[in-house]
């Protein structure tokens, strides 16, 4: 039965992909791109990756089709005809799907025992977690302790792309938008069916974002999908009540101080370490009892994770909608 | 009378009724005239469509955490739906779309 679900799921996926492709009008195909990140969402789900289906749901078809609007918002509503190369396009197309697909045909079956990604460390992850960690969710031990280097360079990938798309659209981050009175900046202020039933749910969306955020070590979450919710929250309230009311609660510089706290917060969980006497990242020395100080030092790093992705997120969707103002 | 007994029927029924809306709207967002009509069709999928797939799995989950959480979820869905429904049919309007309307019946005036 799930096999078949999941069949299913993956041919919608394929003809949503072909109508991204067909698409010509880039409000529509911004629209597909959700609904093609939700069904990632649901076959992610399916595959028991509870947690980055949650990541997927909430940054792909929440945030990022915010993102890609606002982008639009800056050009053209249609996409320009190119005639040139197509015929190498579909060549190159071509050589690579059957590439793809011949080496899908080494891969493993799906929930394999015998999987080298089962064989190598997959089964000390799952035996020393419950002794050393000490918390039900094996992926938040292996991504927040065990990988904790990894998570760390991806935090600074995530900082990173912040500074740069702040560097990128933003010219003067001190002017105010409220200078700038415009339709657009009013929101959804005389709409009034949206703009209470919004006002309703931002609390709630904020609050389950601070569940998944804290509640990560037991169940699906953690700081990534905790960011990506509280921003999601954070931007429907940006869009009812206008771009100025949300940077009044939430200003430019309280937004650049999450991003650089963030990941501060990351590194001086690991410079605690190293100044207890272990190594860089390890948490065990931060208490006297080894288990508790991973369960401080993973509630640190994933705080430190989901500010960052808050500030950084929140910050490229401002860029974006001052930008939307100017011109 | 085991009310376990009873559970399982009443979820079927929930759930095949609940399927059948969903079919309808699919077949009249794709069958309608125009627009609104169209969005008509759709939005029963979101609302009477949802509670009662939504009621039929609650029955199955009974007095439980799951059965909570799913109630939230039908509480959310019967806020966010409409609301969906009316902000997009309200965008089309203020585009200028208008309502394909039936030509007037010539005994009617």
């Amino acid at each position: 039965m799930i096999t078949l679900f999941g069949v299913f799921l993956l041919c919608l996926l394929l003809i949503t992909a072909i109508a991204i492709v067909r698409e010509q009008n880039l409000f529509a195909a911004v629209m597909l791109t959700s609904i093609f990140s939700l069904q990632m969402a649901a076959i992610f789900f399916i595959l028991d990756a509870a947690d980055v289906a949650l990541t997927e749901a909430a940054v792909g078809a929440g945030v990022a089709t915010v993102l890609l609007l606002g982008a639009l918002a800056l050009t053209t509503n249609h996409e320009q005809e190119v005639k040139r190369h197509k015929a190498m396009a579909v060549v190159v197309a071509a050589f690579t799907s059957l590439l793809i697909i011949f080496a899908t045909v080494d891969m493993p079956r799906l929930g394999d025992p015998m999987a080298p990604a089962h064989q190598h460390v997959a089964p000390w992850y799952l035996a020393e977690t419950p002794k050393q960690v000490g918390i039900p969710n094996v992926v938040t031990a292996i991504l927040a302790s065990f990988r904790g280097y990894d998570t760390l360079g991806e935090l600074f990938v995530i900082f990173t792309a912040g500074v740069g798309v702040l560097f990128l659209l933003t010219n003067s981050p001190s002017s105010s938008p409220s200078r700038l009175p415009s339709a657009d900046a009013q929101g959804l202020r005389h709409h009034l069916v949206p703009r209470v039933v919004g006002r309703l749910l931002v609390p709630f969306i904020v609050l389950f974002g601070l569940y998944v955020q804290f509640h990560g070590d037991f169940g699906p979450g953690g700081g990534f999908q905790a960011g990506a919710l509280i921003c999601a929250g954070l931007i429907l309230y940006a869009l009812i009540e206008g771009e100025s009311a949300a940077l009044l609660v939430v200003p430019r510089s309280l937004l650049l101080a999450l991003i650089s706290g963030g990941a501060l917060l990351y590194l001086a969980v690991g410079l605690a370490g190293l100044l207890r006497g272990g190594n860089f990242l390890d948490y065990s020395v931060l208490l006297s009892d080894p288990v508790a100080g991973q369960h401080l030092g993973i509630l640190l790093v994933e705080l430190g994770v989901g500010l960052t992705v808050t500030g950084v997120l929140l910050t490229i969707f401002h860029a974006f909608a001052a930008r939307e103002q100017r011109s | 009378m085991n009310l376990e007994l009873l559970a399982t029927p009443t979820s079927w029924v929930l759930l095949i009724a609940g399927s059948a809306f969903v079919l309808i709207g699919g077949i009249g967002a794709l069958r309608m005239p125009d627009f609104y009509t169209r969005m008509h069709a759709a939005s029963l999928t979101d609302t009477l469509g949802t509670i009662l797939i939504l009621a039929g799995v609650i029955v199955q989950a009974g007095v439980s955490l799951a059965g909570v959480k799913l109630l939230a979820i039908m509480v959310f869905m019967l806020l966010t739906s409409p609301t969906a429904a009316y902000a997009l049919a309200n965008a089309a309007r203020l585009d200028g779309l208008a309502p394909t309307l039936s030509k007037p019946d010539p005994g009617d005036s």
